[in-house]
């Protein structure tokens, strides 16, 4: 497994690899919202926690239909499948992986980003904290969505529809946890269903990955 | 006599819904090699993605270990960003086992070890994917016309290492239009279309 993450790390730092993507993206489409919305400093802070989640959200999105189609386009994903690593580990690092490229730097410059949303400095911790938290669901929910659409000409498209309803649940709880931190009220609930869910999909979705991945190599 | 390696009997397997093969029967021990044969669209490739297990068999028995598979498909899986030394180090890593460089050297890639994989040419790149099979230390290999885009001094290449492995007690099934110069038995499959009226033309029926 760590083979295989590993590896999925090394080609998205090499060249056309699409590391950093994710990161650009989560900053400009930040750095967008005080021209469109304006500068009205009490206006931003009360919009920056869902913002900041949105925007994590979407620059997330944007690798997701790699994780397996470039593996598939030349033939690796079928000997992957062959490997003697279980189809279910593979879904796991390759999500792992994921994270790694995108959830976890993205959780890692919020703060810098939450400044320029004027959002109340109490709050940085657990924006942090609910990114950490939350980020790897997105990366385990948005592979399960690529092993579906695995093999589809333009399946990103329909990914990103299958899998944005999806994050719903992540999106509710971990804007409110950072909303609770900026209005100064205890935030232990959402972060606890926020793992809730993160653990929820990490034990379920790997398996469901595997079944969609042996239907779509057929 | 040892065990054999792969026994299908009676296989029937079929591609996206229509009926390829039936009834096919083959005993592979090892040290053996098969050449399987057949126009193109007869079940060659279907063949060997059933039994590597990419696919389900549609009825029939087929005996052997899927960890004994080591598969080489149409496409290389070279990653080309990779070089070529890091490809195969993946594979062999994934397999547990060692000589990344003996299998580069096996197949004289050893002085494009650093090389992109995206700067190898078509024949390279398919030999870099056949140098995947020295690292898998699996006995029965699974081949989809190897010999793609290979010169003359490659295949030769190709066919020493493939006598090599047979003659340690390994065993390969051979897709392949060409004569790839194994003293191999023929499995022609075009012999196993599927005869029922019903199968052939299920499309039509369908229509």
């Amino acid at each position: 497994m760590i083979r295989v993450v590993l590896r999925d790390l090394k080609l998205a730092v090499r060249a056309g690899g699409g590391f950093g993507l994710a990161l650009a993206f989560f900053l400009i489409a930040c750095v967008l919202v005080p021209f469109g919305v304006g500068p009205d400093s009490g206006r931003l802070a009360s919009i920056a926690p869902g913002m900041l989640w949105v925007g994590a959200l979407l620059a997330c999105l944007l690798s997701l239909d790699r994780i397996f189609a470039t593996d598939f386009e030349d033939g690796s994903l079928e000997l992957l499948a062959t490997a003697p690593l279980p189809l279910e580990a593979l879904a796991l690092s390759k999500s792992a992986a994921h994270w790694l490229t995108t959830g976890l730097p993205l959780s890692l410059v919020a703060p810098i980003l939450a400044l320029l949303l004027n959002l109340p400095s109490a709050a940085y911790g657990s924006l942090v904290l609910s990114l950490l938290i939350g980020t790897p669901t997105l990366s385990m929910i948005g592979t399960f969505g690529a092993s579906l659409t695995v093999g589809l000409k333009r399946g990103g498209l329909l990914l990103s529809l299958l899998v944005l309803p999806l994050y719903v649940p992540t999106l509710i709880f971990g804007s409110e946890a950072v909303n609770r931190a900026a209005a100064g009220q205890g935030n232990a609930t959402p972060l606890l269903l926020l793992a809730l869910i993160t653990l929820g999909s990490l034990a379920v979705l790997p398996f469901a990955c595997a079944m969609t991945l042996r239907g779509n190599l057929r | 006599m040892t065990a054999p390696l792969l026994i299908l009997t009676c296989l029937h397997c079929s591609r996206g819904g229509v009926p390829l093969l039936e009834d096919v029967s083959l005993t592979v021990h090892p040290g053996e090699a098969v050449v399987v044969r057949g126009p193109n669209g007869s079940g060659k490739t279907t063949l060997l993605r059933t039994i590597a297990g990419l696919q389900p068999m549609t009825s029939g028995g087929m005996l052997r270990d899927g960890e004994s598979i080591a598969y080489v498909s149409h496409a290389n899986g070279v990653k080309d960003t990779l070089t070529a030394a890091e490809n195969l180090a993946f594979w062999a890593g994934l397999h547990g086992v060692d000589g990344v460089d003996a299998a580069l050297d096996a197949l004289s890639l050893g002085s494009l070890r650093n090389r992109r994989a995206q700067t190898l040419s078509a024949g390279q790149k398919r030999r870099l994917a056949l140098a995947r099979l020295l690292v898998t230390g699996r006995p029965l290999w699974l081949l989809d016309e190897p010999t793609d885009s290979l010169d003359e001094a490659s295949v030769r290449l190709f066919v020493d290492l493939a006598r090599t492995h047979l003659a340690s007690g390994g065993a390969a099934l051979v897709a392949s239009h060409g004569d790839p110069g194994l003293d191999a038995r023929v499995l022609d499959v075009a012999a196993f279309r599927p005869k029922g009226t019903d199968a052939r033309f299920a499309d039509e029926a369908f229509l």
